[in-house]
């Protein structure tokens, strides 16, 4: 399992040949690309800048993907999340997640994504016409998160 | 002694991205530390009001208003988090 926060942009191809190079036991790559938007609650988006809590990030995807791994048969999972001021279109956040079979690789990528928006220490900052201003948390991220039950 | 961090619109309200605090007499919960911090006045009762729904961590693990709290921790403050 490989977890990255980095203020550079990454390859999503090199990305997954690297996590399922040499292992001919995986049958499905799952994968999610959070990109970020120029709309959002209304108002245009020129920047956004996101800031972070340096080791507990880190600390906290690595518990979503054992949590992840429990859940369903995984062979490997990589979380590439971006800091630092991001434009819209530039990509934000990378999961992949590789197994023999596509329902285990789509659920474990599903639930690390919707685990990672309420529960590792990220914080947007968006630049509008009218002011900066810090993004608000959505109760829809706290919905998807509680839909996959309460962690082990 | 505690390092308390302050993260996002919490560390901008408060003026304040980090600290070290002898632990105060009677504090032994997320919440009792809360409580003290708020007790402060201005900027520290506002960010740190109730209706802002503060999140904590303990030692870099995400927190409950009833987790302990004891000398040597790091304990983080910050709004809801908005990554991904």
């Amino acid at each position: 399992m490989t977890v990255r926060i980095q203020k550079e942009d990454f390859d999503v191809s090199r990305e997954i040949a690297a996590l399922r190079s040499g292992n001919p036991q995986i049958g499905a790559v799952a994968s999610f690309i959070g990109v970020v938007r120029d709309l959002n609650d209304g108002s245009t988006v020129a920047t956004m800048t996101l800031e972070h809590y340096p080791g507990m990030t880190e600390k906290a995807i690595d518990k979503i993907i054992v949590e992840a791994k429990g859940r369903w048969q995984v062979y490997d999972a990589l979380v590439i999340h971006r800091i630092g001021t991001l434009a819209p279109l530039d990509q934000i956040v990378l999961v992949v997640v590789t197994s023999a079979h596509r329902g285990d690789a789509f659920a474990a990528c599903e639930f690390i994504m919707d685990y990672l928006k309420t529960q590792a220490p990220f914080w947007k900052k968006e630049q509008t016409p009218d002011g900066a201003r810090w993004v608000e948390a959505r109760a829809s991220d706290d919905k998807a998160a509680e839909r996959w039950g309460s962690k082990g | 002694m505690l390092k308390i961090l302050y993260f996002a619109g919490l560390r901008e309200a408060t003026g304040s991205g980090s600290e070290e605090l002898v632990l105060p007499a009677g504090v032994h919960s997320v919440e009792g530390l809360l409580a003290h911090l708020r007790a402060r006045g201005g900027a520290w009762t506002e960010a740190l009001a109730v209706s802002k729904r503060v999140r904590a961590a303990v030692n870099q693990d995400m927190a409950a208003g009833e987790t302990p709290v004891k000398d040597g921790d790091e304990v983080a403050f910050f709004p809801p988090v908005t990554g991904g």
